[in-house]
């Protein structure tokens, strides 16, 4: 294993985070702040309380895994896209590294630059409303596990895509419906039963109802399913990314 | 000498059947300057591409100081430095970051010692806190080369050094390559600039169409195949060759104010003293001879027209 090489990808992927660190932050916590003026006061004040819960401080599990989702794919898909573009890449498939080395260079940097928001975002949500973490160790790994799962989704989508309108298909097209519909600003209980099922679908239900349990100790799937279902998906996601440079798909003539 | 890079019936076939490389064989000894000659298109990139991982072989295999590169690539990328065709760089990070990159990505310490001195011998020091997008095209071409020394590479691999660089910046370059050849660098350069082998290399190769048609030392090769002409400056221009002197098929230069004579310094007799002779009896008068040696150049065009 080339420890090296790992933390030296690590490091320059950090350092393009920190170059940028004023939009990197500043544009979640503003857009967080929003949501919570939006949903939170706004229309929150008619809705009072889901599952016993304030809206207000319902909402915040699923604010926080809206921008972890959306900024690990994003921060992955560029950090792997950019190098193709510029035609950096040729150092990394001719350096002695392997898949996993490469995998977790970028994969890591991206999850934490995730992370990093994804806590920012919950440091700011205290401002707004009063919450209290029933299992906080339960909250740190779920938000670590999407952050990762979501980096590797993005990697391969930064190793697909052929151009920057492609780069942003995915997440906009498939993520942020997902998400949106995952439950982020309701309960899965709220909707009509044939619609509860047809949202069983959707793989996101079970990251943001486990996150929800680690605040509020209730969700509506049972924890041990959203764990699965995140393993599943994070096994699905190493698979492909293994796959891929084993036939040197899109990166190896 | 022992080679140190050692390709064997090597293969590379693209999706559409397309053949870039067909079955080449090459030995690369250790120390030496090997030019890899040949027109766009000929599978110079490929070759090198090939060698260095970049693009997988479809057979064959190729052996760098005792590693596969299939079975063994880090022993074989270690003992590796390329400098692509393209000014390939990250424009927002600084020289000096980008260099620790690359040392990291190959596994090697921390050493930013050893990273200003090759940024001093390519007289990139003053620049090492400069970001990549603030340097000239002739710079960004030698912090490519900055990286692809930082590991300590044994075998470097230049992939057209000098395309679109200035007259001056070339011999910079050549003067780079020398020096890391002093070094004890292995240098594999491919160019389409003849002058450029005939300048630095120690041998030469010639690829066209996926195959190395020729390999060999360079002063042997424009020995071997090199032909002499012999101008003979005339007193009083003619308009044709007398009928004389027609076996030693003679081309009129410009003006008629010279005879052009090609002969072979392979030959047993270059026939240059019965010339002399002959255009005596002729009648004509010698103002002056010259001879002058046949250039790379035109070797390289008469073997890649042959496989035409």
């Amino acid at each position: 294993m080339n420890f090296t090489a790992v933390a030296s990808i690590y490091r320059f992927e950090m350092a393009r985070f920190f170059r940028t660190i004023t939009q990197s932050l500043v544009s979640p916590v503003l857009s967080t702040s929003l949501y919570f003026v939006v949903f939170g006061t706004a229309i929150g004040s008619r809705i009072q309380e889901v599952e016993g819960i304030s809206y207000g401080a319902f909402i915040v599990p699923g604010l926080i895994m809206l921008s972890v989702m959306t900024q690990a794919t994003s921060n992955a898909s560029f950090g792997i896209y950019f190098p193709k573009f510029m035609g950096t890449i040729y150092e990394l498939l001719s350096a002695p590294v392997n898949f996993l080395e490469i995998t977790l260079g970028y994969v890591g940097a991206a999850a934490t630059k995730a992370l990093f928001i994804g806590i920012i975002i919950l440091i700011t949500a205290f401002f707004f409303v009063d919450i209290t973490i029933a299992h906080p160790f339960a909250m740190i790994a779920f938000l670590v596990l999407t952050c990762v799962s979501f980096s590797l989704l993005g990697f391969i989508i930064g190793i697909w895509a052929g151009n920057f309108e492609q780069l942003q298909l995915i997440p906009l097209l498939i993520i942020t419906p997902l998400v949106f519909l995952g439950g982020s600003f309701y309960s899965v209980t709220m909707l009509p039963p044939v619609w509860q099922t047809i949202t069983m679908f959707n793989p996101v239900v079970y990251l943001i109802s486990g996150f929800r349990w680690s605040f509020f100790g209730t969700a509506d799937v049972s924890i041990g399913l959203s764990l699965i279902a995140i393993a599943f998906f994070t096994g699905a996601c190493l698979v492909a990314i293994w796959w891929i440079f084993r036939t040197g798909w899109r990166i190896r003539q | 000498m022992s080679s140190i890079v050692s390709v064997s019936s090597l293969g590379k076939a693209y999706a559409g059947g397309f053949e870039a490389l067909k079955s080449v064989n090459l030995e690369i000894e250790e120390g030496e300057i090997l030019a890899l000659l040949g027109p766009n298109g000929a599978g110079k990139t490929t070759l090198i591409s090939t060698i260095c991982g970049i693009t997988v072989p479809t057979s064959g295999t190729v052996v760098v100081g005792g590693f596969d590169t299939q079975t063994a690539f880090r022993g074989a990328r270690n003992l590796i430095g390329l400098v692509p065709q393209e000014l390939n760089l990250e424009p927002f990070e600084t020289v000096m970051n980008t260099l620790r990159f690359s040392r990291g990505l190959f596994g090697k310490p921390r050493n930013d010692a050893y990273l200003e001195d090759i940024l001093k011998k390519l007289s990139l020091h003053d620049k090492k806190d400069s970001k990549v997008m603030m340097l000239s095209g002739g710079m960004k071409r030698r912090v490519l080369i900055a990286k692809a020394l930082s590991h300590e590479p044994r075998v470097l691999f230049l992939d057209e050094p000098t395309a679109g660089v200035d007259v001056d910046l070339r011999k910079d370059m050549w003067n780079v390559v020398a020096d890391l050849k002093a070094d004890g660098v292995t240098i594999i350069l491919t160019t389409h600039y003849i002058e450029e082998a005939e300048a630095i290399a120690d041998r030469v190769g010639v690829i066209s169409k996926g195959e190395i048609l020729l390999i060999q030392d360079k002063a042997e090769m424009m020995a071997q195949m090199g032909k002499k002409q012999l101008v003979v400056d005339l007193a009083a221009p003619v308009t044709k060759v007398p009928a004389a002197l027609a076996a030693y098929g003679l081309e009129i230069g410009p003006d008629g104010a010279s005879l052009i004579y090609t002969y072979d310094t392979k030959g047993e007799r270059t026939g240059i003293t019965t010339l002399l002779n002959d255009l005596q009896k002729a009648g004509l008068q010698m103002a002056d001879i010259q001879t002058r040696q046949s250039s790379l150049e035109d070797i390289f065009v008469g073997l890649v027209k042959e496989t035409a």
